[in-house]
């Protein structure tokens, strides 16, 4: 049957099996076909079989047929069998070497559009050795006069200089006059070809150079020729043309005084007379900004490429301001200053409503953020966070701290930090924490917002960890009213046990975070006065099912029991903590750093949580851990091997470590687990430990 | 360089295929659902420019798309093309065809695949744009076109 015939039986199906009955039919016809060597017909199938091949199934058994057709004498064959070629071929099979023969042939036939088509495949999936056969015969259609052959040869040449850059010098002589055509598809082609071989090689690109007057003058027609109906797009003459001859200017000018200085002027002529109000005119100055920004132009024409790009940044038409935002991420380490001046603008691209936009917006805004507007940005930025989309929280949370980290004084980094607490990665608990413990000045202030939080709303984990760990740690401030920055809350010590106990019993809560709320309860008993209380809580969890829970329980009694003495000197403020360097990329292990009391005093017991948020379980999860030949390690097993994705869940393990010559805590860990069926290790070292674990 | 031109209508049914850099079937058409996934979801009126999918090469690669009626254009491009211009050429490109299609329409495209292969062939060679005046794209391919004939009528 015809291909349209195919083509309709198809469209008749009804369900995806039928379909595939109807095109295995046909298949199966085809193959026969085939078999039969059928000249007549071969042209027909292969089209019916590109057809199906198009719609997802199998078609490489006719790749060998695509061969016999290119070796046809007809035209109708040729294209057929060359299309075939381009889609179901590639230089991973052995097959395509046989049409090495064909296309030489078929390069030099006296019907251009047959040479047309060797061209082109060619072009699309020569492989190297076809292309090193077959170089000749394309440099050779480079200096011909027939100007469809002429561009066609051109791109060609490209695509044998990617697939073997030794040959590029062999084309070096046939672009001696490739840009004094009057064709523009030459023209334009030429332009690609010499863009790449200046790409590839600093040698042509020395030698290029001198082209730069000739382009100059081509672009300079281009602008002032009058209207040219051949060539007009929209009212421009032929900007596909002006863009690439601008981008290859970009490339001729770069770090070269005097090619800059040549171009100087027409940059000049077309970032003012360009028309912006139809695309293909800021597709012109865009690039033309580009070029400008790139070259060594002089400053008064790279503050007009700034001020192009921030007016860009007020257009109505959103793939404007798309691009505007892109480039001014380009420029903006090299030209801060002039960047800066449109921050304003850049901070509203914030609010818009398109997500590639604001994606762009939001980098963009953190490039710009240093020490004199980290105020005002970071309102925005945590604006933004409170209203954008999930998949930018984890980003900009991450950005947020940086900033912070990087230009916020104490006061200002945990002003900022508290808000975007909510949305923290769990791996960032840790960073918070220690953020949050070196702002020394903060800690009231911090632990308020953070109770308040609390009070609000305990099922986001992350921010609840964070939040009953600085209660534990800073509940006396809290209590006692101290906060400078905003009106102190009146909370009683009852209240406060309130919260830390309703998290240990919430539903909402995972294990992970019961730890920290029993952790936190038990530091009270330093702080709070009410301290038969806790002593309660601690009895009673100490036969909680959760084995985590129930250990912390049973060592707090021994704490309140036969070490009293020791209690407030254990539990006091942690002090200001070094910033780690153990986190891996795989970021799923965060030891606590937290140390529990125990009857040896040279034994610290170390409680590894590990937890997953990727998307799939992590299984046969084994955790080693090597330490210095003065220690001895005992692993006790983990509660699992399996942890579970997405944060769902944790695996907790213990380990005890002797460490009779009181000698600082550290150790190499090596993670292995298997993820999606693949096998993973992670290696580590952790010598982060608080003194007092080890002391 | 341009990596992948795909149409497809606004059920993800593929219209046109054609990647100009070697991938296996299978993510050849993980390739398509992923990229008809990706602009789907998109508003009418926000800009034409997505970040590449996972699959399709990553960070340097942008999908630049037009929504037509019932068919989206999508090109995959990397950075060194201009992203405007490419806007630009997906236009001419649509013109081309409405001019060799007569007022074309998706069915057009359905029972003539060929054809706008061929078209594209004159446009777009090894991932490089070759041809932009649409004059100059349309005479050829007529003259090919009558090649085919004169070979079919004995």
């Amino acid at each position: 049957m015809l291909l349209r015939e195919l083509i309709r039986t198809i469209r008749t199906a009804r369900t995806q099996a039928e379909e595939r009955e109807m095109i295995q039919k046909e298949c199966a016809a085809i193959r026969s076909s085939f078999r039969e060597e059928d000249n007549t017909y071969r042209c027909r199938n292969v089209a019916k079989l590109l057809y199906m091949h198009m719609l997802g199934y199998p078609a490489h058994f006719g790749q060998l047929e695509c061969l016999k057709l290119i070796a046809s004498q007809k035209f109708t064959d040729k294209r057929i069998g060359y299309l075939g070629a381009m889609l179901l071929l590639d230089e991973r099979q052995d097959v395509h070497l046989l049409m090495t023969n064909c296309i030489k042939n078929d390069l030099n036939h006296s019907t251009q559009y047959v040479q047309g088509l060797a061209l082109c495949t060619l072009g699309c999936m020569g492989s190297s050795e076809m292309c090193r056969d077959l170089a000749g015969e394309v440099e050779k259609l480079l200096k011909t006069s027939n100007s469809y052959l002429r561009k066609k040869a051109a791109l060609c040449a490209v695509h044998v200089i990617r697939k073997v850059p030794e040959l590029m010098e062999m084309f070096l002589p046939a672009t001696k006059n490739l840009l004094s055509e009057k064709n523009h598809g030459v023209l334009h082609t030429s332009v690609v070809l010499l863009t790449e071989m200046c790409e590839r090689s600093p040698d042509m690109l020395a030698h290029f150079r001198k082209l730069v007057p000739q382009l100059v003058r081509i672009l300079k027609n281009l602008i002032m020729s009058g209207y040219s109906p051949e060539h007009d797009v929209s009212g421009i003459s032929d900007p596909f043309l002006q863009v690439r001859i601008l981008r290859l200017l970009r490339i001729l000018g770069k770090s070269d005084d005097d090619s800059s200085e040549a171009m100087n002027d027409i940059l000049a002529q077309v970032a003012t007379n360009t028309e912006t109000s139809k695309n293909v005119g800021n597709a012109i100055l865009y690039e033309t900004v580009l070029t400008i920004m790139d070259i060594k132009s002089e400053s008064g024409l790279r503050v007009l490429a700034i001020n192009i790009l921030g007016r860009f940044l007020l257009n109505n038409d959103k793939n404007i301001r798309y691009v505007a935002l892109t480039s001014l991420l380009k420029t903006v380490q090299t030209d801060h200053n002039a960047v800066q001046r449109h921050r304003s603008t850049i901070v509203d691209c914030l609010k818009d409503l398109d997500v590639s936009i604001k994606r762009r917006a939001m980098e963009l805004s953190f490039a710009l953020v240093n020490g004199n507007n980290i105020r005002g940005m970071m309102k925005e930025l945590l604006y933004f966070l409170d209203s954008c989309d999930p998949e930018f929280k984890a980003d900009c949370a991450s950005g947020v701290f940086l900033a912070a980290e990087k230009y916020g004084t104490d006061r200002q980094t945990s002003l900022h930090i508290t808000p975007a607490g909510s949305y923290v990665r769990d791996d960032s608990v840790p960073n918070l924490i220690q953020l949050i413990t070196n702002s020394v000045e903060m800690h009231a202030y911090t632990v308020q917002r953070l109770y308040k939080a609390l009070l609000d709303d305990i099922s986001q984990q992350p921010l609840v960890q964070v939040a009953s760990w600085c209660t534990g740690e800073y509940g006396d401030l809290l209590v006692s009213g101290q906060c400078e920055e905003e009106e102190p809350i009146q909370v009683t010590e009852d209240e406060v046990l309130d919260v830390l106990e309703g998290l240990l019993v919430s539903n909402l809560s995972t294990p992970v975070t019961r730890g920290y709320s029993l952790t936190a309860i038990m530091k009270l008993s330093t702080r709070f006065s009410s301290v038969n209380r806790i002593k309660k809580v601690v009895l009673i969890y100490g036969s909680s099912i959760d084995v985590e829970l129930q250990q912390r329980a049973v060592e707090y009694n021994a704490l309140f029991k036969k070490y009293d003495h020791m209690r407030p000197a254990l539990l006091e403020r942690m002090p200001i903590m070094e910033k780690t360097a153990a986190n891996g990329p795989t970021e799923i292990v965060q030891t606590n750093g937290e140390t529990e009391a125990n009857p040896n005093p040279n034994i610290a017991i170390i409680t590894i949580h590990a937890s997953n948020a990727t998307e799939a379980d992590m299984t046969d999860f084994v955790f080693q851990a090597a330490v210095p030949k003065t220690f001895q390690l005992q692993l006790l097993s983990p509660s699992s091997n399996v942890v579970p994705a997405l944060n769902q869940g944790t695996v907790t393990q213990v380990i005890r470590v002797l460490n009779p010559q009181k000698v600082s805590l550290s150790f190499t860990n090596c993670l292995t687990y298997t993820l999606k069926g693949s096998p993973v290790q992670d290696l580590a070292e952790v010598n982060n430990f608080p003194p007092q674990s080890w002391q | 360089m341009i990596k992948a031109i795909l149409i497809f209508n606004n059920h993800g049914k593929p219209r046109l295929s054609k990647f100009y850099e070697h991938y296996s079937e299978d993510t050849e058409q993980q390739i398509i659902r992923e990229t008809f996934h990706l602009v789907s979801k998109r508003d009418e009126n926000v800009c034409n420019f997505l970040e590449g999918g996972m699959l399709i090469g990553g960070s340097d690669y942008r999908l630049i798309y037009r929504h037509y009626a019932t068919l989206y254009f999508v090109f995959c491009v990397d950075s060194s093309e201009s992203e405007l211009g490419i806007l630009d050429l997906i236009q001419v490109f649509v013109e081309t065809l409405d001019k060799c299609f007569e007022n074309v329409c998706e069915l057009d495209l359905i029972f003539h695949v060929d054809k706008v292969h061929n078209i594209l062939a004159e446009m777009v060679m090894g991932g490089m744009v070759l041809e932009t005046n649409m004059n100059e794209i349309i005479t050829q391919v007529d003259s090919q076109n009558k090649m085919e004939k004169s070979e079919q009528s004995p």
